[in-house]
Protein backbone atom coordinates (compact mmCIF):
# COMPACT_ATOMS: atom_id res chain seq x y z
CA UNK A 1 0.00 0.00 0.00
CA UNK A 2 1.02 3.33 -0.58
CA UNK A 3 0.76 6.60 1.84
CA UNK A 4 -1.97 7.22 -0.56
CA UNK A 5 -4.23 4.82 1.04
CA UNK A 6 -3.59 6.59 4.55
CA UNK A 7 -4.86 9.86 3.11
CA UNK A 8 -8.44 10.99 3.82
CA UNK A 9 -9.57 13.13 1.12
CA UNK A 10 -11.49 16.27 2.66
CA UNK A 11 -14.99 16.03 1.90
CA UNK A 12 -15.77 19.59 0.69
CA UNK A 13 -14.55 20.80 -2.76
CA UNK A 14 -11.35 23.29 -2.85
CA UNK A 15 -13.16 26.36 -4.61
CA UNK A 16 -11.59 26.30 -8.59
CA UNK A 17 -9.59 29.67 -7.14
CA UNK A 18 -8.14 27.88 -4.23
CA UNK A 19 -7.09 24.94 -6.41
CA UNK A 20 -5.07 27.52 -8.75
CA UNK A 21 -3.27 28.73 -6.20
CA UNK A 22 -2.76 25.99 -4.08
CA UNK A 23 -0.84 23.63 -7.01
CA UNK A 24 0.90 26.77 -8.40
CA UNK A 25 2.21 28.10 -4.71
CA UNK A 26 3.50 24.36 -4.17
CA UNK A 27 5.05 23.98 -8.11
CA UNK A 28 6.84 27.24 -7.72
CA UNK A 29 7.75 27.23 -4.11
CA UNK A 30 9.63 23.89 -5.19
CA UNK A 31 11.34 25.13 -7.89
CA UNK A 32 9.32 22.63 -10.72
CA UNK A 33 7.94 25.53 -12.45
CA UNK A 34 8.69 29.27 -13.51
CA UNK A 35 5.48 31.11 -14.20
CA UNK A 36 6.84 34.41 -14.30
CA UNK A 37 8.30 33.30 -17.41
CA UNK A 38 5.22 31.62 -18.92
CA UNK A 39 3.33 34.34 -17.97
CA UNK A 40 4.88 36.78 -20.94
CA UNK A 41 4.03 34.05 -23.77
CA UNK A 42 0.31 34.66 -22.23
CA UNK A 43 0.78 37.78 -22.53
CA UNK A 44 1.90 37.70 -26.04
CA UNK A 45 -0.99 35.73 -26.96
CA UNK A 46 -4.27 38.08 -25.22
CA UNK A 47 -1.77 41.03 -27.39
CA UNK A 48 -1.69 39.44 -30.20
CA UNK A 49 -3.91 36.38 -30.89
CA UNK A 50 -7.38 36.86 -32.15
CA UNK A 51 -9.97 37.07 -34.75
CA UNK A 52 -8.62 39.98 -36.29
CA UNK A 53 -5.51 37.91 -37.79
CA UNK A 54 -8.16 35.47 -39.41
CA UNK A 55 -9.99 37.96 -40.48
CA UNK A 56 -7.16 40.12 -42.66
CA UNK A 57 -6.14 36.79 -44.10
CA UNK A 58 -9.78 36.23 -45.40
CA UNK A 59 -10.00 39.72 -47.05
CA UNK A 60 -6.82 39.47 -49.31
CA UNK A 61 -8.11 36.28 -50.40
CA UNK A 62 -10.76 38.36 -51.38
CA UNK A 63 -9.23 40.98 -52.93
CA UNK A 64 -5.38 39.24 -54.75
CA UNK A 65 -6.67 35.93 -56.68
CA UNK A 66 -2.99 35.19 -56.60
CA UNK A 67 -3.05 34.95 -52.73
CA UNK A 68 -6.10 33.05 -52.64
CA UNK A 69 -4.72 30.67 -54.62
CA UNK A 70 -1.75 30.05 -52.45
CA UNK A 71 -3.59 30.12 -49.30
CA UNK A 72 -5.71 27.17 -50.29
CA UNK A 73 -3.09 25.14 -51.70
CA UNK A 74 -0.20 25.93 -49.10
CA UNK A 75 -2.05 27.61 -45.78
CA UNK A 76 0.64 27.88 -43.21
CA UNK A 77 2.89 29.35 -45.85
CA UNK A 78 0.36 32.26 -47.27
CA UNK A 79 -1.01 32.80 -43.45
CA UNK A 80 2.38 33.56 -42.59
CA UNK A 81 3.18 36.04 -45.38
CA UNK A 82 0.91 38.35 -43.00
CA UNK A 83 2.75 37.51 -40.37
CA UNK A 84 0.44 34.98 -38.47
CA UNK A 85 1.63 31.46 -37.47
CA UNK A 86 3.13 29.72 -34.29
CA UNK A 87 1.84 27.07 -31.80
CA UNK A 88 -1.74 25.44 -32.78
CA UNK A 89 -1.02 27.10 -36.32
CA UNK A 90 2.26 25.46 -37.52
CA UNK A 91 -0.31 23.19 -39.93
CA UNK A 92 -2.83 24.80 -41.45
CA UNK A 93 -5.13 24.08 -43.78
CA UNK A 94 -7.96 26.66 -45.69
CA UNK A 95 -11.02 25.37 -46.53
CA UNK A 96 -13.16 27.22 -49.42
CA UNK A 97 -17.11 28.19 -48.87
CA UNK A 98 -18.90 27.92 -52.29
CA UNK A 99 -22.37 28.27 -53.52
CA UNK A 100 -22.90 24.63 -53.14
CA UNK A 101 -20.44 23.79 -50.37
CA UNK A 102 -20.75 24.87 -46.99
CA UNK A 103 -17.52 23.79 -43.96
CA UNK A 104 -18.02 23.67 -40.61
CA UNK A 105 -14.78 23.14 -38.36
CA UNK A 106 -14.98 21.50 -35.02
CA UNK A 107 -12.40 19.15 -32.45
CA UNK A 108 -15.07 16.14 -30.73
CA UNK A 109 -12.31 14.85 -29.02
CA UNK A 110 -11.07 18.24 -27.08
CA UNK A 111 -10.68 21.51 -28.52
CA UNK A 112 -8.24 21.91 -31.29
CA UNK A 113 -8.39 25.37 -33.08
CA UNK A 114 -6.05 27.61 -35.08
CA UNK A 115 -4.90 30.50 -32.09
CA UNK A 116 -2.77 32.50 -34.55
CA UNK A 117 -5.74 33.71 -36.93
CA UNK A 118 -8.74 32.96 -34.04
CA UNK A 119 -7.42 32.94 -30.77
CA UNK A 120 -8.05 30.75 -28.45
CA UNK A 121 -11.36 28.91 -28.73
CA UNK A 122 -14.83 30.48 -27.02
CA UNK A 123 -16.34 28.43 -24.44
CA UNK A 124 -19.08 26.68 -26.58
CA UNK A 125 -16.38 25.76 -28.89
CA UNK A 126 -15.35 23.29 -26.89
CA UNK A 127 -18.29 22.41 -25.06
CA UNK A 128 -19.98 18.99 -25.20
CA UNK A 129 -23.19 20.37 -27.67
CA UNK A 130 -21.31 21.82 -30.03
CA UNK A 131 -18.31 18.88 -30.62
CA UNK A 132 -21.56 16.02 -30.28
CA UNK A 133 -23.59 17.49 -32.26
CA UNK A 134 -21.29 19.06 -35.50
CA UNK A 135 -20.69 15.71 -36.78
CA UNK A 136 -24.16 13.98 -36.29
CA UNK A 137 -27.12 16.91 -37.54
CA UNK A 138 -24.90 20.03 -38.79
CA UNK A 139 -27.54 21.36 -40.81
CA UNK A 140 -29.69 21.27 -38.06
CA UNK A 141 -27.22 22.36 -35.40
CA UNK A 142 -26.67 25.69 -37.82
CA UNK A 143 -29.72 26.57 -38.28
CA UNK A 144 -30.51 26.25 -34.40
CA UNK A 145 -27.35 29.12 -34.01
CA UNK A 146 -29.51 30.78 -36.34
CA UNK A 147 -27.42 30.16 -39.49
CA UNK A 148 -29.69 28.04 -42.17
CA UNK A 149 -28.04 26.19 -44.94
CA UNK A 150 -29.79 25.51 -48.06
CA UNK A 151 -30.62 22.09 -48.65
CA UNK A 152 -29.12 22.30 -52.52
CA UNK A 153 -25.53 23.14 -50.30
CA UNK A 154 -23.65 20.28 -48.85
CA UNK A 155 -21.84 20.75 -45.68
CA UNK A 156 -18.62 19.55 -45.27
CA UNK A 157 -17.73 19.28 -41.56
CA UNK A 158 -13.51 18.75 -40.59
CA UNK A 159 -13.22 17.56 -37.44
CA UNK A 160 -9.53 18.47 -36.30
CA UNK A 161 -8.79 15.21 -34.64
CA UNK A 162 -4.88 14.95 -35.69
CA UNK A 163 -2.22 17.76 -36.12
CA UNK A 164 -4.21 19.78 -39.14
CA UNK A 165 -6.14 23.00 -37.82
CA UNK A 166 -8.75 24.47 -39.75
CA UNK A 167 -9.51 27.88 -40.72
CA UNK A 168 -12.63 29.12 -43.46
CA UNK A 169 -12.69 31.00 -46.25
CA UNK A 170 -16.32 33.03 -45.89
CA UNK A 171 -17.84 33.77 -49.62
CA UNK A 172 -17.86 37.41 -50.00
CA UNK A 173 -20.89 39.07 -49.69
CA UNK A 174 -22.34 41.30 -52.68
CA UNK A 175 -22.34 44.95 -52.13
CA UNK A 176 -18.65 44.99 -50.69
CA UNK A 177 -17.12 45.40 -54.13
CA UNK A 178 -15.49 49.03 -53.21
CA UNK A 179 -14.52 48.44 -49.65
CA UNK A 180 -10.85 48.22 -49.07
CA UNK A 181 -8.94 45.01 -47.27
CA UNK A 182 -9.31 47.09 -44.15
CA UNK A 183 -13.15 47.70 -44.49
CA UNK A 184 -13.62 43.89 -45.51
CA UNK A 185 -11.94 42.42 -42.46
CA UNK A 186 -14.03 44.28 -40.49
CA UNK A 187 -17.07 42.55 -42.01
CA UNK A 188 -15.22 38.94 -40.89
CA UNK A 189 -16.75 37.24 -37.60
CA UNK A 190 -14.97 34.55 -35.74
CA UNK A 191 -17.76 32.74 -36.07
CA UNK A 192 -17.95 32.81 -40.08
CA UNK A 193 -14.44 31.24 -40.44
CA UNK A 194 -15.06 28.54 -37.93
CA UNK A 195 -18.39 28.02 -40.40
CA UNK A 196 -21.24 28.26 -37.85
CA UNK A 197 -22.17 31.64 -39.73
CA UNK A 198 -22.69 32.85 -42.87
CA UNK A 199 -21.98 36.23 -44.56
CA UNK B 1 -10.13 4.82 -24.71
CA UNK B 2 -13.97 5.40 -25.27
CA UNK B 3 -14.24 7.94 -22.69
CA UNK B 4 -16.54 10.65 -21.88
CA UNK B 5 -14.16 13.27 -24.28
CA UNK B 6 -15.05 11.46 -27.18
CA UNK B 7 -18.32 12.85 -27.81
CA UNK B 8 -18.52 12.87 -31.59
CA UNK B 9 -22.87 11.85 -31.92
CA UNK B 10 -23.50 11.65 -28.55
CA UNK B 11 -27.40 13.35 -27.80
CA UNK B 12 -29.15 14.94 -25.32
CA UNK B 13 -26.30 18.57 -24.46
CA UNK B 14 -28.89 20.56 -25.86
CA UNK B 15 -28.55 24.13 -27.61
CA UNK B 16 -25.40 25.65 -28.16
CA UNK B 17 -25.23 29.44 -27.02
CA UNK B 18 -22.98 31.06 -28.96
CA UNK B 19 -22.29 34.98 -27.97
CA UNK B 20 -20.36 36.60 -30.53
CA UNK B 21 -17.53 37.68 -29.10
CA UNK B 22 -15.56 36.63 -25.70
CA UNK B 23 -12.92 37.75 -23.22
CA UNK B 24 -9.80 36.04 -24.01
CA UNK B 25 -10.12 35.01 -20.72
CA UNK B 26 -13.38 35.02 -18.20
CA UNK B 27 -11.90 34.67 -14.78
CA UNK B 28 -8.36 35.40 -13.66
CA UNK B 29 -7.96 31.99 -12.32
CA UNK B 30 -8.75 30.51 -16.60
CA UNK B 31 -5.77 32.56 -17.17
CA UNK B 32 -3.64 30.92 -14.13
CA UNK B 33 -4.82 27.51 -15.38
CA UNK B 34 -4.00 28.05 -18.92
CA UNK B 35 -0.13 29.65 -17.64
CA UNK B 36 0.31 26.52 -15.27
CA UNK B 37 -0.35 24.18 -17.66
CA UNK B 38 1.85 25.53 -20.16
CA UNK B 39 4.59 25.85 -17.58
CA UNK B 40 3.81 22.16 -16.19
CA UNK B 41 3.82 20.73 -19.71
CA UNK B 42 7.05 22.51 -20.79
CA UNK B 43 8.82 21.62 -17.47
CA UNK B 44 7.48 17.56 -17.45
CA UNK B 45 8.57 17.76 -20.92
CA UNK B 46 4.87 16.33 -21.71
CA UNK B 47 3.83 15.12 -24.87
CA UNK B 48 0.70 16.22 -26.38
CA UNK B 49 -0.85 13.33 -26.52
CA UNK B 50 -0.29 12.34 -22.49
CA UNK B 51 -1.78 15.98 -21.73
CA UNK B 52 -4.73 15.35 -23.85
CA UNK B 53 -5.37 11.62 -22.04
CA UNK B 54 -4.75 13.14 -18.54
CA UNK B 55 -7.48 15.16 -19.05
CA UNK B 56 -9.69 11.87 -20.94
CA UNK B 57 -8.79 9.87 -17.47
CA UNK B 58 -11.35 12.19 -15.43
CA UNK B 59 -13.92 10.93 -13.69
CA UNK B 60 -16.65 11.25 -16.55
CA UNK B 61 -19.12 13.33 -14.33
CA UNK B 62 -16.51 15.44 -12.96
CA UNK B 63 -15.49 16.20 -16.77
CA UNK B 64 -19.13 16.64 -17.88
CA UNK B 65 -19.67 18.79 -14.80
CA UNK B 66 -16.67 21.11 -15.50
CA UNK B 67 -15.82 23.99 -17.51
CA UNK B 68 -12.67 23.88 -19.79
CA UNK B 69 -9.77 25.61 -17.82
CA UNK B 70 -10.60 23.15 -14.57
CA UNK B 71 -9.86 20.12 -17.43
CA UNK B 72 -6.53 21.84 -17.77
CA UNK B 73 -6.05 22.08 -14.15
CA UNK B 74 -6.68 18.77 -13.04
CA UNK B 75 -4.54 18.07 -15.57
CA UNK B 76 -1.78 20.16 -13.96
CA UNK B 77 -2.65 18.26 -11.03
CA UNK B 78 -2.68 14.97 -12.55
CA UNK B 79 0.82 15.07 -13.95
CA UNK B 80 2.20 16.69 -11.17
CA UNK B 81 1.44 14.24 -8.91
CA UNK B 82 2.19 11.36 -11.00
CA UNK B 83 5.68 12.88 -11.80
CA UNK B 84 6.41 12.02 -8.19
CA UNK B 85 7.28 15.97 -7.44
CA UNK B 86 4.34 16.62 -5.74
CA UNK B 87 1.45 14.50 -3.25
CA UNK B 88 -1.91 14.53 -3.53
CA UNK B 89 -2.14 15.31 0.17
CA UNK B 90 0.16 18.49 -0.39
CA UNK B 91 -2.33 19.87 -2.90
CA UNK B 92 -5.20 19.38 -0.82
CA UNK B 93 -3.89 20.51 2.06
CA UNK B 94 -3.10 23.91 0.61
CA UNK B 95 -5.96 23.97 -1.18
CA UNK B 96 -7.97 23.73 2.03
CA UNK B 97 -10.56 21.36 0.19
CA UNK B 98 -10.70 17.93 -2.03
CA UNK B 99 -8.53 18.41 -5.39
CA UNK B 100 -10.13 16.17 -7.52
CA UNK B 101 -7.25 14.34 -9.48
CA UNK B 102 -7.75 11.96 -12.73
CA UNK B 103 -7.64 8.55 -12.45
CA UNK B 104 -4.66 6.38 -12.74
CA UNK B 105 -3.39 5.85 -16.66
CA UNK B 106 -4.56 2.49 -18.18
CA UNK B 107 -3.15 3.03 -21.19
CA UNK B 108 0.05 1.16 -22.85
CA UNK B 109 1.96 1.91 -25.70
CA UNK B 110 0.62 -0.07 -28.93
CA UNK B 111 3.24 -2.53 -29.65
CA UNK B 112 4.05 -1.75 -33.05
CA UNK B 113 6.68 1.50 -32.97
CA UNK B 114 7.43 1.60 -36.76
CA UNK B 115 8.26 4.44 -38.12
CA UNK B 116 6.59 5.03 -41.10
CA UNK B 117 7.01 8.27 -43.48
CA UNK B 118 5.89 7.35 -46.72
CA UNK B 119 2.03 7.51 -47.02
CA UNK B 120 0.73 4.47 -48.13
CA UNK B 121 -2.49 5.94 -49.41
CA UNK B 122 -3.33 8.15 -51.68
CA UNK B 123 -6.42 10.63 -52.56
CA UNK B 124 -9.31 8.91 -53.57
CA UNK B 125 -8.15 5.35 -52.06
CA UNK B 126 -11.12 3.58 -49.90
CA UNK B 127 -9.95 2.76 -46.63
CA UNK B 128 -11.52 1.34 -43.22
CA UNK B 129 -10.96 2.74 -39.82
CA UNK B 130 -10.05 -0.18 -37.81
CA UNK B 131 -12.02 -1.10 -34.67
CA UNK B 132 -10.02 -1.57 -30.85
CA UNK B 133 -11.25 0.26 -28.57
CA UNK B 134 -8.11 0.67 -26.85
CA UNK B 135 -7.76 1.34 -23.09
CA UNK B 136 -5.42 3.92 -23.35
CA UNK B 137 -5.20 7.14 -25.39
CA UNK B 138 -6.18 7.34 -28.93
CA UNK B 139 -6.97 10.15 -31.98
CA UNK B 140 -9.46 7.57 -33.54
CA UNK B 141 -12.63 8.91 -32.71
CA UNK B 142 -14.75 6.28 -31.82
CA UNK B 143 -17.68 7.31 -34.15
CA UNK B 144 -15.24 6.46 -36.97
CA UNK B 145 -13.81 3.42 -35.94
CA UNK B 146 -15.10 0.62 -37.99
CA UNK B 147 -16.66 2.71 -40.68
CA UNK B 148 -15.31 3.26 -44.57
CA UNK B 149 -14.00 6.21 -46.38
CA UNK B 150 -12.31 7.69 -48.55
CA UNK B 151 -8.87 9.76 -48.45
CA UNK B 152 -9.13 13.35 -49.72
CA UNK B 153 -5.91 14.32 -48.57
CA UNK B 154 -2.54 13.14 -47.19
CA UNK B 155 -0.74 15.73 -44.64
CA UNK B 156 3.07 14.37 -43.94
CA UNK B 157 3.99 12.07 -41.15
CA UNK B 158 3.40 13.37 -37.10
CA UNK B 159 4.10 12.07 -33.94
CA UNK B 160 1.56 9.00 -32.96
CA UNK B 161 -0.32 9.82 -30.36
CA UNK B 162 -1.24 6.91 -28.76
CA UNK B 163 2.86 5.87 -28.59
CA UNK B 164 3.69 9.06 -27.11
CA UNK B 165 0.98 9.51 -24.73
CA UNK B 166 2.00 6.22 -22.52
CA UNK B 167 5.53 6.53 -22.64
CA UNK B 168 6.79 4.39 -25.97
CA UNK B 169 8.15 7.88 -27.76
CA UNK B 170 8.41 9.47 -30.42
CA UNK B 171 7.15 7.91 -33.51
CA UNK B 172 6.01 9.06 -36.78
CA UNK B 173 2.97 8.41 -38.92
CA UNK B 174 1.45 9.47 -42.39
CA UNK B 175 -1.83 10.99 -41.27
CA UNK B 176 -4.62 11.67 -43.64
CA UNK B 177 -8.12 13.04 -44.10
CA UNK B 178 -10.77 11.15 -44.81
CA UNK B 179 -14.10 12.05 -45.69
CA UNK B 180 -17.09 9.93 -44.24
CA UNK B 181 -21.12 10.61 -45.31
CA UNK B 182 -23.15 10.41 -42.68
CA UNK B 183 -24.61 7.80 -43.72
CA UNK B 184 -22.13 5.28 -43.03
CA UNK B 185 -21.26 7.39 -39.90
CA UNK B 186 -24.92 7.31 -38.79
CA UNK B 187 -27.09 4.91 -40.65
CA UNK B 188 -30.49 5.42 -41.49
CA UNK B 189 -30.27 8.43 -39.26
CA UNK B 190 -27.74 9.83 -41.64
CA UNK B 191 -28.54 13.31 -43.45
CA UNK B 192 -28.10 13.75 -47.47
CA UNK B 193 -25.67 16.56 -48.48
CA UNK B 194 -23.56 16.65 -45.06
CA UNK B 195 -20.03 14.69 -44.99
CA UNK B 196 -17.98 14.11 -42.21
CA UNK B 197 -14.14 14.53 -43.07
CA UNK B 198 -11.86 13.24 -39.95
CA UNK B 199 -7.78 13.16 -39.49
CA UNK B 200 -6.60 9.53 -38.95
CA UNK B 201 -3.07 8.44 -38.75
CA UNK B 202 -1.82 5.90 -41.25
CA UNK B 203 -1.76 2.72 -38.36
CA UNK B 204 -5.53 3.68 -37.53
CA UNK B 205 -6.72 2.76 -41.37
CA UNK B 206 -6.90 -0.48 -43.60
CA UNK B 207 -7.34 -0.93 -46.96
CA UNK B 208 -11.44 -1.04 -47.84
CA UNK B 209 -10.85 -4.22 -50.76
Amino acid sequence: MTTTHHHHHPEELAPIEARVAAIEAVLVEKGIVDVEAIDAIVRNFEDNLGPMNGAKVVARAWTDPDYKARLLQDGTAAIADLGFGGPEGDHMVVVENTPDVHNLVVCTLCSCYPWPVLGLPPKWYKAPAYRSRAVREPRALLAEMGTVVPDDVEIRVWDSSAEIRYLVLPMRPDGTDAMTDDELANIVTRDSMIGVERL
Amino acid sequence: MDGVHDLGGLDGFGPVEHPPSEPFFAEDWERRAFRLTLAVNGALRVPGGRFRHSIERMDPAHYLGSSYYEHWLTSAATLAVESGKVTHEELEERAGGRFPISRPDRGTPPEDRTERIEPRFAVGDRVRVREWHPAGHTRAPRYVQGKRGVVVRVDGAFNVPDIEAHGGGFVRDPTYSVRFTSQELWGDGGASGETMHVDLWERYLEEDA
